[in-house]
């Protein structure tokens, strides 16, 4: 039986290398199966996040090859199984150990985006051409393979002021949502740093819902932020409302 | 004993973060109860985010004609009058505004023409009912509860498993559990806890359900006393993909009969004429997974042992509209277009209609301070559940639980813990480590999944289950050796073999359940008895431990009032 070799990382915050397991090629197999096949036969306290095993859950995310991607998406027969395949942690996230890494950061991020806050007094009524765009945004499975690959976390460490593209997504929805009522420009500018993007698309190549990242969520999210800070019309008539007029 | 463990007290303890346990968090919270959600996962990857098709609310907005009475019938019909009535009744009463509820925090469902919420065709569902986000609709759920949840403070415990319930005399306590990333443990102190665990198809070899569906929630309530009700009922999907190997049970959404899929065997024959004329495709569950099975064993089935089902005979636009997530699922993983040619698809063990024994109202379980809803409890769904009931169960009985739970803490003292039996249960998880010999957890749950797999799947008999019996008891005295390697720090081995021990339990309960029921109702088939029972018809089997046994018996189901009589007679 044709056989493929898997160099994945082994080890914890005080250091790992990769190690080899050779692994039996069954039809369609992918990533994520070969990580199972290696944990149930050669190594069983290999550490491994899944839970859908269908690309719907956005739990089993790592660098196949140096590539950010979803293992349990990842077709053996995609990557040239002449050459050792590489399977490593996402490297913007501290290490846990193996392929598991510590993503809290993203849920403390999360929490500090204003929830939704319907319109008063609506009925409820929405069009589908209207939901269409912020559906878009919430097909979001939270695999954080943006992040993993956005150089203003992963080679610049802006963690500290910048919520990088996954919130970028999740602000965009809520600010389409036909019925939203809440303005979060400001902190999408100020808390969430949106200037630091400098719309390189790496986000957007390595979605694997496909979700046009920076055409949709980011560069619109930029105009309105533009739109309101340093538009001097715009600026002028927020002066005025503040004023006393309306 | 609280220097030695992290300890955390609340009013309310959910295990599982679930759409279940998500809805019981929130009601909680708005009833002012401080409230703790315990997790396997990280937040947001929970089973629900598999949910494809839909939530069932007659909200009549696509055929005016549906109301919450149809609702109702159907599903009582569709669990072959085994449910208890009055879940059925206030799931079905209960549900449009749980809908509505979702999405007031912001879930955006797809739109009909005049704006309202989007409703399609389900089977064993009378009226166009499930209400959906093309076939993503339980990820727009769990990501609305849980943006709900955070936005009001909810605290969760991630990647955390709980091994034991506490009890201070007759009532619930708290619970002992340990971080699966350190694999430290952690003491919970709680006036009521609530299992939202969902199920245990994990325990089976071809299934659509992920690692965390271990049973864990009915083992823990077992093992503390709570009674268990109707673990034969196992719902097989009929729908699952069966090629690649590596994708064999991965789901393939009811939406695509829902939306006018057919099938066919390798003869192209659409099967369903013979076996339901009047349903078709959108016959139950049941139905259709033993159909496909039939003409599978009979010669009929397709190259990879299954059947084809087709959708490619719509627009492809609108297939890749409405089934975005079927057309890329069989794209990336099997090479198939689906808006141009058919799926091939087999049965997959998908839910359990048993669990927790529950009242109706409060879903407060057999014990004092026990709650249990969603997956993890008994009642609503009978001996076979309706597609689509299952995430409305979710937001109708997680509610009720998390209201029912924050009452019983508001009018109950502070519990004590006990340090005797806090210590066994930490001596109980870090046994494995301590044996020199003893084999991996890894072969005795392979050996359990095929036992499940072919001696308790959808056509069972005396003989088979006698067999899975012995096997399980085998199983069990491997399993109590077991050892693990390596380190506390994340280890998948050492969480298996605690998994294992919950997977064991249910599987026993479902097969002495199986043995028990000497007919064939709903999700249960029995070979040496095909035919309804009427006596078996009006009781349901209840399970309880006792000593280190299992003691089986039944219960009359309850009986339905008059008026509710006469509707399902009306509507026949
Ligand atoms: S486009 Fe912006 S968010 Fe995306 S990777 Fe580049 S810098 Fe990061
Ligand atoms: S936006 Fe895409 S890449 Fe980023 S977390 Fe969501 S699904 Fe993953
Ligand atoms: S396991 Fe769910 S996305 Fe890969």
């Amino acid at each position: 039986m044709a056989e493929a070799v898997l160099a994945v990382f082994r080890g914890t915050r005080e250091g790992g290398t990769p190690v080899d397991y050779r692994v039996p090629i069954a039809p369609g197999m992918v990533v994520l199966d070969a990580l199972h096949y290696i944990q149930g036969h050669l190594a069983p306290d290999l550490a491994v996040r899944w839970n859908c095993k269908a690309g719907r859950c956005g739990s089993c995310s790592a660098e196949v090859n140096g590539r950010p991607r979803l293992t349990c998406k990842t077709r053996l027969d995609s990557l040239p199984t002449d050459k050792t395949i590489t399977v490593a942690p996402m490297k913007t996230f501290p290490l846990i150990k193996d392929l598991v890494t510590d993503v809290s950061w993203n849920y403390q991020v999360n929490k500090k985006i204003p929830a939704f806050s319907p319109r008063p007094g609506t009925d409820w009524k929405m069009s589908q051409a209207d939901v269409d765009r912020a559906q878009e945004f919430r097909k979001c499975i939270e695999c954080f393979l943006c992040q993993d690959v956005c150089h203003v976390l992963r080679d610049h460490q802006k963690q500290e002021h910048y919520a990088g593209p996954r919130f970028f997504v999740r602000v965009a929805g809520l600010e389409m949502h036909p019925l939203d009522n809440l303005s979060r420009i400001k902190s999408i500018k100020d808390q969430m740093g949106i200037g630091f993007c400098n719309i390189t698309k790496c986000c957007t190549e390595v979605c694997p819902e496909s979700i046009h990242i920076t055409d949709n969520a980011i560069i619109p999210l930029k105009e309105r932020v533009v739109d309101q800070f340093y538009d001097p019309l715009v600026w002028i008539a927020r002066k005025f409302r503040r004023s006393g007029g309306t | 004993m609280n220097e030695k463990y992290e300890t955390h007290e609340h009013d309310v303890l959910i295990i599982g973060a679930g759409g279940a346990g998500l809805r019981a968090a929130v009601e909680a919270l708005n009833q002012g109860a401080s409230v703790g959600v315990v997790c396997k996962s990280l937040l947001g990857k929970a089973h629900t985010v598999m949910a494809e098709g839909g939530i069932a609310a007659a909200m009549a907005n696509v055929d005016a004609g549906d109301n919450w009475r149809t609702h109702f019938c159907d599903t009582m019909r569709g669990g072959k009058f085994l449910n208890n009535w009055r879940m059925a009744q206030l799931h079905a009463q209960e549900a449009p505004d749980r809908v509505r509820e979702l999405e007031q925090w912001g879930a955006l469902f797809d739109r009909t023409e005049s704006g309202d919420i989007m409703q399609r065709a389900f089977g064993g569902h009378s009226f166009k009912r499930l209400c959906h986000v093309g076939d993503r609709t339980g990820l727009e759920m769990i990501r609305t509860l849980q943006d709900r949840g955070v936005s009001m403070g909810i605290d969760v415990y991630m990647e955390c498993t709980v091994t034991r319930l506490l009890k201070d005399g007759d009532r619930i306590a708290g619970a002992f559990g340990y971080w699966r990333e350190q694999g430290r443990f952690v003491l919970f102190k709680a006036k009521s806890i609530v299992i939202a665990t969902g199920g245990i198809g994990k325990a089976w070899k071809i299934t659509s359900n992920s690692w965390e569906y271990t049973g864990d929630g009915m083992a823990l309530a077992y093992e503390a006393g709570a009674e268990l009700m109707d673990m034969e009922f196992v719902q097989f999907h009929p729908t699952g993909m069966v090629w690649p190997p590596g994708v064999q049970g991965i789901l393939v959404t009811e939406a695509v009969r829902g939306e006018g899929g057919i099938l066919r065997n390798r003869l192209g024959e659409r099967f369903m004429e013979k076996y339901d004329p009047k349903k078709m495709e959108l016959s139950t569950r049941d139905v259709v997974a033993r159909s496909i099975y039939t003409e599978v064993r009979e010669g009929r089935g397709t190259e990879h042992g299954g059947a084809y089902l087709d959708i490619s005979h719509k627009p492809a636009d609108y297939v890749k509209r409405k089934l975005p997530g079927m057309y890329h699922q069989f794209k990336e993983l099997a090479d198939v277009d689906i808006t141009s040619g058919p799926m091939e698809v087999g049965p997959t063990c998908h839910y359990v209609m048993g669990g927790i024994r529950v009242d109706a109202e409060s879903t407060q379980a057999s014990i004092p301070g026990l709650f249990a809803a969603g997956e993890a409890a008994a009642g609503l769904h009978g001996a076979n559940r309706l597609g689509g009931n299952s995430l409305s169960d979710l937001l109708v009985f997680g509610r009720r639980a998390g209201a029912a739970a924050a009452k019983h803490a508001k009018e109950t003292a502070t519990p004590t813990l006990d340090a005797a039996q806090v210590e066994e249960a930490a001596r109980e998880i870090l046994a494995p480590f301590e044996r020199r010999d003893g084999e991996g957890p890894y072969e005795i749950h392979r050996e359990l999944e095929n036992t499940l797999q072919s001696l308790v799947g959808i056509y069972r008999n005396e003989e088979d289950l006698n067999r899975a019996l012995t096997e399980i008891e085998r199983l069990n005295e491997r399993a109590s050796r077991v050892r693990v390697e390596g380190s506390r720090l994340f280890n998948p081995g050492w969480h298996l073999a605690r998994d294992l021990k919950s997977m064991l339990t249910v599987a026993e309960c479902v097969t002495r359940c199986a043995l028990a029921r000497k007919e064939s109702r709903g999700a249960h088939s029995r070979l040496d008895f095909p035919e309804y029972d009427a006596a078996w018809g009006k009781k349901n089997n209840i399970i309880v431990r006792d000593g280190a046994g299992m003691t089986l018996r039944q219960i009359p189901v309850r009986e339905m009032p008059e008026e509710l009589q006469q509707l399902l007679a009306d509507q026949k």
